[in-house]
């Protein structure tokens, strides 16, 4: 089906060291709306970005925001934990690994909801690096060391994980979509 | 919510009660420091309570399995208590729970420490 696209630029100083940069909506089906009051919009079919400080306050943050929009795209509790979870690592490779902590760096973080599937992206300003370089940290050989599990995380909690390459950074693809029946009950109830 | 941590002792075992989210930054950092005070003091018996933790992220399972590490190669034990579930099943996840002793029951736990 083919949606038109409309973007809004918008600032919300109140958010908590970041910005939105862009709420994007398209045209086309609307679904039952969930979200409550004073929770960001977010409804079918719709992109929200964020431009992030490079800190432990913007982990936090995405990993609560991740939770939310989870919610509205019908994640039962779970499935929202492990979207969370999986995105604080992804931000935490971001503001960690790529941007290290540089208060000049920033992250994007970008939250894209579509008929029952949740795409979240993640990029940072670091040097970038080679994901199959790291090493499998369910070798016997790796399990006690301190870290390198952020990135299977990831993949354990989500449908899709991408890594690309950009001139300055690295982007983090994160997929989950809902189960067929979930997708079904939400169908019905709108 | 923050980590919190506080120390008992009992038939020479230091049980550490963590409350929280043992996550990058504070929670991490907290759990590092008590046990480098503990080993720092002598103390190589450790039964980490984590009864009240919430979460733990990528970073909290490295600051364990380091925990873990540093009680053993000074010659000591450190076990785990009273996991909740989302944290018996990160640590299943990640094959880390067959490498921390785990327990359920605190005399159990006890008692199992070398004597």
């Amino acid at each position: 089906m083919a949606y038109r696209l409309t973007c809004i630029d918008k600032y919300l100083p109140e958010q908590a060291n970041c910005s939105i940069l862009k709420i994007c909506s398209r045209s086309g089906p609307r679904r039952k709306e969930t979200r409550g009051k004073n929770e960001p919009l977010m409804t079918a079919a719709q992109r929200i970005s964020y431009r992030m400080e490079s800190t432990l306050d913007s982990v936090n943050k995405a990993e609560e925001m991740a939770d939310q929009a989870a919610a509205q795209t019908g994640f039962d509790e779970e499935t929202r934990g492990g979207i969370a979870m999986a995105v604080r690592e992804g931000m935490i490779n971001a503001v960690q690994h790529g941007n290290k902590y540089d208060p000049g760096k920033r992250v994007n973080l970008t939250f894209e909801q579509n008929r029952g599937e949740l795409k979240v992206i993640i990029a940072d300003e670091g040097r970038g690096f080679e994901p199959e370089n790291v090493p499998d940290p369910l070798a016997p050989e790796n399990l006690l060391k301190q870290s390198g599990r952020g990135i299977f995380l990831m993949r354990t909690f989500m449908d899709e994980v991408r890594f690309r390459k950009l001139n300055c950074g690295t982007e983090i693809t994160l997929i989950k979509r809902l189960q067929v029946q979930e997708l079904d009950r939400q169908e019905a109830s709108t | 919510m923050s980590m919190k941590a506080s120390t008992r002792q009992i038939d020479g075992v230091t049980v550490v009660d963590l409350s929280g989210r043992i996550t990058l930054g504070e929670g991490s950092v907290i759990l590092r420091d008590t046990v480098k005070d503990l080993l720092g003091k002598g103390q190589k018996k450790i039964l980490l309570n984590l009864g009240d933790v919430s979460y733990i992220d990528s970073s909290g399972i490295g600051e364990l399995v380091s925990a873990f590490t540093s009680v053993r190669n000074q010659g000591g034990e450190l076990k785990l208590l009273h996991l909740t579930k989302k944290v018996h099943d990160l640590l299943q996840i990640t094959k880390l729970y067959t490498v921390f002793d785990v327990k359920d029951d605190e005399a159990t736990a006890i008692a199992a420490f070398a004597k």
